[in-house]
């Protein structure tokens, strides 16, 4: 498939992440808001988790701390035991907004993570796989205001994906499109993340999508977040909504959250 | 902002595609307006004589017949001019506006003579005075060109590093913020002390009053671009520079352009001021030389000249500005 790994000398297209101890909190000015409180977590390789919980919680900070955004108040984060001090192509993020390029086009917003790098000439070939990859092949000379939610969210990956990333981190990436494209897309990343075989980590706060894709869901707490359940989904895929183990699963992440399952 | 300064020169003719009738009526009104100002230019006596009356009525009846000709024959056309249709009312409305000026200054003189000049007393300046004109023309151009670009190019890199690092900013933006508001002829005393000739001072005044719109808004520009692009680019693995010169500089364009076009209006108008020091020919000084003399005729048919040329650079800057913006969202 066009992901497979034939340029890059390491065997393993995926890496662990160890979230140690790890509490953080950011200064206000006046005063101190404390957003993660004693965070433990372990992800395997290739491992794909969700963390759920209320919006504002803390969940995109801990992805800001995996990418090498921010460092934590205190604990470490670690990738296969090394501790993350700054950003690396290796661990990507992808927010909830496509925050392309307006400037670049589609080709040009895939391109920049090779051309940051200097890969241009040597990886440049795989922009036009990528794209393919994402169902956007003929797009490559758009620019992203011509683009629909989700075509640019697609752009999006795409460019995270051409860097061949072993961590993806995915900050409510499919929150503001519409329930349909939402739908193409879940499937579309689920596809992605098995040829790939990298480690993914899905902020969300929609249930379903969580249960749908996820191997492992982490439940927070409020502000400052704090891991209250978790739950390892055993389902294989492909899964459909309606599967009964999955709603039982809902019912009960639901409650975890102290919301009714019943409207 | 950026809607407010762009150009649609061809809204109004799109929106009214021409009927295929047999004549451009426009055409014709102009030719009969233009067709008046020649015969009220030839026919009526001036008050006093202006030269080269007899030309400007012919220069007009010229156009007077080129009209007539287009009204008859741009039906006809297999692929109509746009550019000659859309801009149909405003060849009436100078017909009327030469009638009218012929009326009021050199036919009936009402409006005072040394003050007011018929379009022939224009005429008359190119005609007698064009190699004076050019020479003023070219000495311009090379003391505008070289205050511009080196005013623009010193403002747009104080405005990145003033956008881009805080230390910069913290030292430069108030001195900036000072400086920007004092008018150009306050730096004439200075300037005759710093700079080692006449000629050095005034690019300095030029550049002066184009750099600080170009540095003020490049600096805004930069500060103002969403901190988002620099997280994405950095997990792509961006360095400082790539941040600077593919991140923050692109995304600050069309700010750094709002300020390029305010930096070209002030370089004119600081033109004449610059021009007092000491020169010996240029538009502005040909502009204070003959206004001492009361040649009121020589000062408005320079000052045509001048806006023409303003004119002319500020649609160069237009297109550039499409072509290097066309990324944003309905700018062209």
């Amino acid at each position: 498939m066009a992901l497979a790994h034939e340029t890059t000398g390491n065997p393993s297209p995926a890496i662990a992440l160890g979230v140690e101890g790890v509490s953080h909190r950011y200064d206000l000015g006046d005063r101190l808001l404390p957003v993660l409180d004693g965070i433990d977590l372990h992800v395997t390789p290739g491992e794909f988790v969700a963390l759920l919980g209320p919006s504002g919680c803390g969940k995109s900070t801990l992805l800001r701390l995996a990418a090498g955004l921010e460092a934590p108040t205190r604990g470490t984060v670690t990738e296969d035991g090394t501790p993350i001090t700054r950003p690396d192509p290796d661990r990507i993020l992808v927010f909830q907004e496509a925050t392309l390029f307006p400037w670049l086009t589609v080709r040009g917003n895939v391109a920049s993570g090779l051309e940051a790098r200097g890969l241009l000439k040597s990886q440049g070939h795989r922009i036009g796989e990528v794209l393919k990859l994402v169902k956007l092949e003929g797009f490559e000379e758009a620019y992203p205001h011509q683009l629909s939610g989700g075509m640019a969210q697609r752009v999006a990956i795409a460019r995270a994906l051409v860097n061949d990333p072993k961590l993806l981190l995915l900050d409510e990436p499919f929150g503001k499109l519409d329930s349909l494209t939402r739908l193409n897309l879940q499937k579309e990343l689920l596809q992605l993340w098995k040829e790939a075989g990298f480690t993914a980590l899905l902020v969300t706060h929609d249930v379903e999508e969580a249960l749908l894709l996820a191997d492992r869901v982490i439940v927070f707490s409020d502000r400052p977040a704090r891991i209250v359940a978790e739950v390892k989904v055993e389902k294989p895929h492909p899964r459909r909504r309606d599967d009964a183990e999955l709603i039982a699963l809902r019912r009960q992440l639901l409650e975890t959250l102290g919301v009714s399952h019943d409207v | 902002m950026s809607d407010a300064l762009s150009e649609h020169p061809h809204s109004l003719a799109g929106a009214l595609p021409l009927a295929r009738s047999a004549i451009w009526k426009d055409g014709l009104l102009a030719a009969a307006a233009w067709g008046v100002a020649a015969v009220i230019t030839y026919a009526l006596p001036d008050v006093i004589s202006w030269g080269a009356t007899d030309l400007f009525a012919l220069l007009v009846a010229i156009g007077a017949a080129f009209f007539l000709a287009a009204a008859v024959f741009v039906p006809r056309l297999s692929r109509e001019p746009k550019t000659l249709i859309h801009y149909g009312p405003w060849y009436i409305a100078i017909g009327i506006w030469f009638a009218l000026w012929e009326l009021t200054t050199a036919k009936l003189g009402w409006l005072p003579k040394p003050f007011f000049s018929p379009p022939q007393g224009l005429l008359h300046v190119y005609i007698t005075d064009w190699s004076r004109l050019l020479i003023c023309v070219a000495y311009t151009a090379r003391l505008w060109a070289l205050g511009f670009f080196s005013g623009i190019a010193v403002g747009f890199v104080a405005g990145v590093a003033l956008g881009w690092s805080k230390r910069f900013s913290y030292w430069g933006m108030p001195v900036l913020k000072l400086i920007g508001p004092v008018p150009a002829s306050a730096w004439i005393p200075c300037t005759f002390f710093i700079f080692p000739s006449t000629f050095h001072a005034s690019i300095f005044l030029v550049a002066l009053a184009s750099g600080i719109p170009v540095a003020i808004l490049t600096a805004a520009g930069v500060e103002q671009v969403n901190r988002a692009y620099y997280d994405v680019a950095k997990t792509l693995g961006a360095s400082n520079r790539y941040l600077i010169y593919r991140i923050a500089i692109p995304a600050s364009l069309p700010n750094v352009f709002v300020g390029l076009f305010m930096g070209l209006y002030y370089s004119f108008a600081v033109l004449v001021v610059a021009e007092m020091l000491g020169a010996k020919f240029g538009l502005g000084w040909y502009l204070q030389f003959n206004t001492a003399y009361s040649a009121y005729a020589n000062v408005y048919a320079a000052l045509i000249v001048m806006a023409l040329i303003c004119a002319g650079l500020v649609r160069l800057l237009f297109t550039l500005r499409n072509r290097l913006l066309a990324w944003q969202k309905g700018i062209i």
